[in-house]
């Protein structure tokens, strides 16, 4: 309290010990304390009285027991015997899958709105606005009701299919449907010459940034990284013996009516319920990213602009050198909230049966009657994530802060 | 080669330059915002297509081939309507009723009239700058309001019970003890110990006083919560979630600035749990766990649970938002106060928080804003508001209809943008008005 700001040291001789600042901050803190072990003293025992009347025995243990139950979006193996436990880790990959991609797709529309929203063309801002206050004004909810419900079902019915992108795509009720690779011996080389691609350019970055500061010579590092990672993988892959095919959706149109449709397994499947979380989350976010990255931009000073015109640098210049790493610095915090808000929201998964953390975790909840247990897990996990988020978010941060005198 | 050979003498007058692009009139701003160069105009071009793509459909959609009368699904059924068949808005009309009371019994509806009739009347003089009584409006608009609304839309006759009479007189007693402790460990006078007499034991009377209002039979039928819903429900959740917030929200937000250690470990272990927990965790904790935290024969209804559970989880958004109107006030007011010699409360309720909280309107109908859309999450634990009231009016046969599904989205989607985009202008607005004085 600022009370206690006052000098303690030279207290009057005659206040009483009630008044000193100190005294009296030990003693709120105090009551504080056994205010809040009063009420954990109070939760704690009627929680364990009501458990013991309704026979639910608390633990972890039904995390070994089998579920009896299958996800319908699953990237590691599982099946109707898996158990809790490993559900609900499918379901944790699920919500990391959405929303890693909701994140970046979120990111892609949310800056090219914003940057639209700044255009001198009177239509494209305007139609960049209408977006912006038409997409943020409505509940996120109602939006993926919107895509799941009134979109996704108006697609053809099972035994019929769009197709587009070269006949390769393939939207029907059943979800999008497209080519999948299929890696045979030898492939891990591709992977291998990727990441070896990756590390060159790092160090071709940072012998280029080096070069430039002694010499002033200009070296191409973009497209120089781009081919390397690019071509470094196909040639592996010619080296190796082409170790990949893709494997095409296989379209059913004739024998027992049941068996028409998509044949089951083979290509690669998005589930209907993916595809209308990814599409509200990222629509939805990408329109708050848009005023984050219009604010940003707008926050840095005309100045700028006009005195790197002034040095001779053209606009595509003066936008990547000197107005977007001052707005970077405007952006990031809001945008980190941004992340932390896509991921929470990716959550609402559970009003259309997508198999995410919370969605999972409710059946078991439903079945096993372990509400606090399975509460404690889903409150851990989105804790930890909001936290590593913000850390890893900290330290971009410091580290384009310090570009700062 | 003398000067006068390099003299060029003109001996006719230059052509007159064509007159330049007119910069003015309709064909002027057109020219200069949309035409301006090539890949301008494939820009426009492209922006038109989109536009018109997305807005056409739309407008056919929801008014040209819109059925606007009719008694069941057979007018806005393609068999019986014709080819092209839009909008259903004649289901709206026969479900706005629900949608606006829920299930609420038709003979009872005049209380939920007279709310938000009340409601209404306290927020709008109370929103425009200009209308005075202030200080007389909020204390009708946060104080009265709320318990008026309980006792008509519940119908009172509660029961308060041994808990709930239990915290009044624990809550009188706390404020006599430290008012003893002070008095005699302390050496204050009646006159020293007289305000922390008043803040609780006040505060005890106060709450006292609504428990008997609330528990007061009025003759009023009871109305259940369960058959609340749709308009009601969202306004009673989401006004209750930002108005029992905000006090919270102030003592968390002085909370996390205290110089005392643990005050401060505390508020800032409870603002980051609750922001970092998404809203339906929250939302089922309040549904399945919080009945287990409490000793046995005592329920709470369904709908106090929820309002529990988005009251914390918006406290600690509002924690953010105060926060950061008690940072942007300059030291020196905390100094002035403490050199008047105020104490710590009287300098926070007549020196910072006016100022901070005036601040931080804006901060504040944002959260709002947030909230308003959250609470649909709420039909997720089997509660019905707007959007739970019409997504569950799509199972009635009567008006069961390929369009069915669209009108009521889009119905839903259009009072919810009129509420959140008339809220935000209203932030906006009062940003300005804020603009003028306090910006350093």
């Amino acid at each position: 309290m600022s009370v206690m700001e006052q000098d303690s040291a030279g207290a009057p001789a005659r206040a009483s010990l009630a008044n000193d600042p100190v005294v009296r901050g030990y003693f709120f803190q105090f009551i504080l304390v056994l205010g809040v072990v009063i009420l954990g003293w109070f939760i704690v025992t009627n929680t364990l009285a009501n458990l013991e009347r309704q026979n639910i025995a608390s633990g972890w243990g039904f995390l070994g027991n089998t579920a009896g139950f299958a996800t319908s979006q699953s990237l590691v193996e599982s099946s109707e015997t898996s158990t809790y436990g490993w559900l609900l880790y499918v379901g944790f990959l699920n919500t990391l899958l959405v929303a890693a991609v909701g994140v970046i797709l979120a990111t892609i529309i949310g800056f090219i709105v914003g940057i639209a929203r700044l255009s001198n063309n009177w239509v494209i801002s305007k139609i960049a606005y209408c977006y912006v206050e038409l997409v943020r004004n409505i509940p996120l909810l109602l939006q993926i009701f919107f895509w799941y419900f009134a979109v996704l079902r108006a697609v053809p019915g099972k035994r019929e299919k769009w197709s587009f992108l070269f006949n390769s795509f393939h939207l029907n009720i059943a979800g999008l449907r497209g080519p999948k690779p299929i890696w045979g011996p030898g492939a891990e080389w591709i992977g291998i010459a990727f990441l070896v691609a990756i590390a060159l350019c790092f160090f071709i970055a940072r012998w280029a940034r080096k070069r430039q500061e002694a010499t002033g010579q200009q070296f191409p590092t973009f497209w120089t990284s781009f081919g390397l990672i690019i071509a470094l993988p196909v040639l592996a892959y010619l080296v190796a013996g082409m170790p990949m095919h893709l494997e095409y959706p296989n379209f059913v149109e004739t024998g027992p009516i049941l068996l028409q449709g998509f044949e089951l397994n083979v290509g690669f499947n998005l589930i209907p319920e993916f595809l209308a979380l990814l599409l509200a989350l990222s629509i939805y976010t990408a329109s708050f990213i848009a005023e984050i990255v219009r604010a940003g931009i707008q926050a840095v000073s005309h100045g700028q602009t006009e005195a790197s015109h002034a040095l001779g640098l053209r606009n595509g210049h003066t936008l990547r050198l000197v107005v977007i790493p001052q707005a970077m610095r405007v952006i990031i915090p809001p945008l980190t909230s941004q992340y932390l808000n896509l991921t929470k929201n990716s959550s609402l998964a559970v009003a259309i049966a997508y198999p995410d953390l919370v969605s999972i975790g409710g059946t078991e909840l439903n079945q096993t009657g372990q509400a606090i247990e399975i509460i404690a897990i889903w409150l851990a996990i989105y804790l930890s994530l909001s936290l590593i988020t913000s850390a890893f978010m900290n330290w971009y941060n410091q580290r384009m802060a310090l570009v700062e005198r | 080669m003398t000067n006068s050979e390099v003299f060029h003498i003109r001996t006719e007058e230059a052509p007159s330059l064509a007159a330049p692009a007119s910069t003015s009139g309709a064909i002027g701003w057109m020219r200069q915002n949309l035409f301006s160069s090539v890949g301008n105009t494939i820009l426009t071009i492209i922006g038109i297509l989109i536009a018109y793509s997305l807005f056409a459909p739309l407008i056919q959609f929801a008014l040209i081939d819109a059925v606007w009368t009719g008694e069941n699904r057979d007018a806005c059924l393609p068999q019986e309507a014709g080819e092209h068949v839009g909008a259903c808005w004649a289901y709206v009309k026969a479900y706005l009723p629900q949608f606006i009371y829920g299930r609420y019994p038709t003979e009872e509806i005049w209380r939920v009239n007279i709310v938000y009739f009340l409601f209404a009347a306290l927020l709008i003089p109370l929103a425009i700058p200009k209308v005075p009584f202030k200080a007389i409006n909020a204390i009708l608009f946060l104080g009265v309001f709320p318990f008026v609304s309980l006792v008509l839309l519940t119908g009172g006759d509660f029961d308060i019970g041994f808990w709930g009479w239990g915290f009044v007189v624990v809550l009188a007693l706390i404020g006599v003890v430290i008012a003893a402790v002070q008095m005699f460990a302390g050496g204050q006078d009646f006159a020293g110990v007289k305000p922390v007499l008043l803040a609780f034991v006040g505060t005890a009377v106060v709450i006292g006083a609504i428990f008997t209002l609330a528990s007061i039979d009025f003759g009023l039928p009871v109305v259940e919560t369960a058959v609340w819903g749709g308009l009601l429900m969202t306004l009673v959740i989401a006004v209750t979630g930002i108005v029992a917030s905000l006090p919270l929200g102030i003592v968390l937000a002085l909370g996390r600035r205290s110089q005392m250690p643990i005050v401060r470990l505390l508020s800032v272990i409870f603002i980051e749990f609750w922001r970092g927990v998404p809203l339906i965790t929250v939302l089922f904790m309040s549904s399945v766990v919080l009945p287990l935290f409490l000793p046995e024969g005592v329920t709470f209804d369904k709908l106090l649970r929820v309002l529990i559970g988005v009251t914390l989880f918006s406290a600690a958004y509002m924690a953010e938002v105060v926060r950061g109107g008690l940072q942007a006030i300059p030291k020196g007011q905390y100094e002035g106060a403490m050199a008047l010699g105020l104490r710590f409360w009287p300098m926070m309720y007549l020196i910072i928080l006016p100022q901070a909280l005036k601040l931080v309107i804006p901060g504040i109908v944002n959260t709002f804003i947030g909230l308003f859309k959250d609470t649909t999450l709420v039909l997720i634990v089997g509660m019905f508001d707007l959007l739970g009231q019409i997504q569950s009016s799509f199972s009635d046969p009567t008006w069961s209809t390929p369009t069915q599904g669209h009108t009521g989205y889009l119905f839903a989607a259009i009072v919810y943008w009129c509420f959140c985009f008339g809220m935000s202008r209203y932030s906006i607005f009062i940003e300005n008005k804020l603009n003028t004085g306090h910006k350093r």
